[in-house]
């Protein structure tokens, strides 16, 4: 009788990790030195572009918020297989919300009131722009993929017109963006690393609010049964259509509220590139993160250092900025790739155990 | 060609399927392996046609040892395998699931396989039709097509799982013709089952399987008894048919029609009355599934009417008819019952009651703890569902019929279950539906086990009801013939 030993899963998924960082350097240390600038001074540049003061520390927080927030919002939807790829759109629209909020509501309005329905008016935004997709794939029957990049698309279209029509400074439209904000209407941030108190308690919050409901409530374990096995879902009188749009507008909220931050936090209005491709990244924050609600936070901080951190590169040593989006693209195929290797090993290695050969 | 199994384990973590079998199949003998559910018979099985690996020793064929690490290269061998379920491809036509695996290059000839086909199906007496489409055949001319496939390729040793279940009684005759010609022409067939009657007019030589191990074996004549006694740990009760008053009109279909399964349902008429234990039969897919499927609210007829307690339910989706009290268990467990993923402490939570938004998880343990007891479900609360046998996944899908149903809608409950624990099952459903004054709808693929237990048997072909009867107006026979379409 031969006893396959289970491997400690500590070291195992130590081992895992290495393996895959050691297949992204050697990839990227390949690319840079292609492009012909020495591999070792980019790394160092990204890591002093990331840690290297306060205030580019507080850049990579900036990053960290609506990616965090996003990826908040993705693990509803990946928990009951839903494929929410309109996350970008919804981020969009958020900020359309948000801004409109802050358009609105007249000056006599105390600030705080202000924000606080301008947060509201963003995650409703969010979460209606995700309903969209959400009843296109559970009434129309397109897939919520196609649905969402539709969307994202219509809300690209509707952001260009707001700036260049109805929303445009004063005499000029320009890709610069909207009139700014009142200065009370931006979120207060501290000094030194001009970071907003209240953008890091609400992200965490959000954090916090996620975990709580996919692991202690009726409703996270129904997203994961119905994700798991939708044929089953009425033994158990969970209906699949209320559950996916649920999963939508938290999507949606939470990518809603990430919108709004950016335009009362970050820019101070609405820009064309109010959503920076977060929405599309925190895709990649949460698969890389295994659908693991305490990982994802971290992984989205290590790619916000990674999009900071490589934006002086083409300064300094002439190369594309991009560079931290071959990173974060290898990262996530060296992970599949790593995580296939192993099943494939398990595989042989039970083989090898069969046959009465140990 | 004959084939020694030397001490076959085979591990599943903790689980030991097969500890330490050894037996031997001569040449030219039809052989059975009986045993009942969870005795290692299938997975044995799977070890000796490549299908999984073994944990450790030896098969030899021939006196040679082999290995093999796919079913491939056990037929290479000359060992191919009938599944209990046909794995083959439904779109395609009977010729064309033939030639798969068997092309080579890349220009076949259909004519060539056409022939060959020809000759296998007059050599064994089978009636297939190269053109037809395999999804119009039964699971019995299925079966006959995989037979002549594995034949083809070479096999010389032809293992059966369950080949009697599901399939009508002449195809039985067919096939039990065909195995003991295969037999003289020596090739030898495995056959397994925990039919002992098929076992007994079939079959040289038993091998006895319990708790992985073999307890016994025999040669002709058989002591039937004494086998039983083999397989099983002590005797058990044979359900009896319960005396019921049927009692106001509970489901009544209206010339209902529905599409879906195989067939559809045609122009149902049938009124059930409180309290009937009534038997769905026929060949699978013949209906019963879309009938039940449809009584319970998942499927949605096209015409005609059905309504529950008097009330007009056409068109309700699956919660309203669950508010009356309906309870549906399908027979794919995995794919419509549970869901693979969850444990079985996350299935009790699901099927909480309470508002609250929050799951209770002490309840949910203590719910797990009395039911994995109570319903004897070989696992603990934190066992993934789809980590638990057929047989106790049966069980834990039998422990979700909740205390108020009144119209419970079973398809195939005893699946995967031994005789034993098939027994214990009915008279657990029959005592529930004698204290709720509940109704029974079930269907089986075993005439007997209807016959057995219901008070009233519905026949179904080609997705119509052909027969409607009192049990003790009928018999094996007319039922049997019922089921192949005769009237």
């Amino acid at each position: 009788m031969t006893i396959i030993k289970e491997e400690n899963t500590t070291i195992s998924l130590l081992k895992d990790i290495s393996l895959t960082a050691l297949f992204v350097f050697i990839f990227t240390t390949l690319i840079i030195t292609i492009s012909g600038a020495p591999p070792f001074e980019a790394y160092e540049n990204i890591i002093r572009g990331a840690f290297g003061s306060y205030s580019k520390f507080g850049q990579v927080i900036k990053v960290w918020i609506p990616l965090t927030l996003c990826s908040c919002g993705l693990l509803y939807t990946f928990k009951i297989n839903l494929w929410n790829i309109g996350i970008e759109g919804q981020m969009i629209m958020g900020a359309v919300f948000g801004m409109a909020a802050f358009k609105y509501i007249p000056g006599t309005c105390p600030a705080a009131l202000t924000i606080l329905i301008a947060f509201i008016a963003g995650l409703t935004g969010g979460a209606i722009w995700a309903l969209f997709a959400g009843f296109l794939k559970t009434f129309g029957g397109v897939n919520e993929i196609f649905a969402g990049l539709g969307m994202n698309f219509v809300a690209q279209s509707i952001i260009l017109w707001l700036i260049f029509g109805p929303w445009k400074r004063e005499g000029i439209a320009s890709m610069s963006g909207t009139e700014q904000l009142s200065e009370p209407l931006w979120l207060s941030t501290f000094t030194k690393m001009r970071i907003s108190p209240t953008a890091i308690v609400l992200t965490v919050a959000s954090i916090l609010i996620t975990a709580f409901i996919l692991k202690y409530t009726k409703v996270g374990l129904g997203l994961k049964a119905i994700g798991s096995n939708m044929q089953s879902a009425f033994m158990y009188k969970l209906k699949p259509t209320s559950y996916m749009l649920l999963a939508m507008i938290f999507a949606g909220g939470f990518a809603g509220l990430a919108g709004t931050m950016q335009v009362t936090g970050v820019y101070h209005r609405l820009i064309p590139t109010i959503s920076s491709n977060y929405g599309y990244l925190a895709l990649f924050v949460v698969m890389l993160a295994n659908y693991n609600v305490w990982a994802a936070p971290l992984v989205a901080l290590f790619f916000a250092c990674l999009n900071v951190g490589s934006i002086q590169l083409p300064m300094v040593l002439q190369i594309d900025s991009s560079l931290s989006g071959v990173i974060q693209g290898a990262l996530v195929l060296a992970t599949l790739g790593v995580q296939s290797f192993k099943t494939m090993k398990k595989k042989r290695r039970e083989y090898n155990n069969s046959n009465g050969r140990v | 060609m004959w084939i020694e199994l030397k001490s076959i384990h085979k591990h599943y973590g903790n689980v030991r399927a097969n500890n330490g079998v050894s037996f031997k199949v001569n040449e030219g003998s039809i052989h059975a392996v009986i045993g009942e559910n969870g005795a290692g018979k299938s997975t044995l099985m799977k070890v000796l046609s490549g299908y999984t690996s073994r944990t450790s020793g030896e098969i030899l064929v021939d006196g040679e040892p082999v290995y093999f690490k796919s079913p491939e290269d056990a037929t290479k061998i000359g060992i191919g395998m009938l599944y209990q379920d046909p794995m083959d491809f439904p779109q395609l036509t009977v010729l064309e699931n033939f030639m798969l695996g068997q092309i080579k290059g890349f220009r076949n000839s259909e004519k060539k396989f056409k022939e060959k086909l020809k000759k296998y199906t007059d050599e064994l007496e089978f009636d297939l039709s190269p053109n037809a489409q395999l999804k119009t055949l039964t699971i019995g001319e299925r079966q006959q097509l995989e037979i002549i496939r594995l034949l083809s390729l070479g096999a010389k040793v032809i293992i059966l799982d369950e080949p009697t279940t599901g399939i009508s009684v002449e195809q039985k005759d067919k096939l039990f013709a065909a195995l003991k010609r295969l037999v003289k022409e020596g090739k030898s067939v495995i056959l397994v089952s925990h039919k002992i009657e098929d076992v007994e007019i079939l079959c040289d030589k038993i091998t006895v399987l319990k708790q992985g191990c073999v307890t016994g074996e025999m040669e002709k004549p058989f002591d039937l008894e004494k086998a039983l006694m083999m397989m099983f740990e002590t005797e058990s009760k044979t359900p009896v048919r319960s005396k019921i008053v049927p009692g106001k009109k509970h489901i009544e279909m209206k010339n209902v029609s529905v599409s879906g399964g195989r067939t559809g349902l045609h122009n149902c008429d049938v009124t059930v009355r409180r309290n009937e234990i009534i038997g769905l039969a026929g060949l699978e897919g013949s209906g019963q599934g879309v009938f039940l499927r449809c009584a319970t609210g998942l499927l949605k007829p096209y015409s005609g009417s059905v309504s529950l307690n008097g009330k007009n339910m056409t068109g309700k989706n699956i919660l309203s008819y669950q508010k009356e009290n309906t309870v549906f268990l399908p027979t794919n467990r995995l794919e419509e019952g549970l869901i693979p993923g969850l444990t079985i402490k996350e299935h009790y939570s699901l099927r909480q009651k309470s508002r609250s938004l929050f799951v209770d998880g002490a309840k949910a343990s203590s719910d797990s703890k009395e039911n994995i007891s109570k319903y004897n479900i070989k696992g603990d609360p934190r066992t993934l569902v789809e980590s638990l046998s057929g047989g106790n996944q049966q069980r834990l899908l039998l422990s979700f019929i909740p205390d108020d149903a009144e119209l419970l809608l079973l398809e195939n409950p005893t699946r995967g279950l031994d005789i034993g624990s098939a027994n214990w099952v009915w008279e657990l459903l029959q005592d529930f539906s004698k204290d709720n004054n509940s109704t029974i709808i079930f269907t089986s693929p075993e005439i007997d086990e209807i016959l057995m237990i219901a008070d009233r048997v519905l026949v179904f072909f080609d997705g119509k009801i052909i027969k409607d009867v009192k049990t003790d107006d009928t018999n094996l026979d007319e039922i049997g013939s019922a089921i192949a379409g005769k009237v």
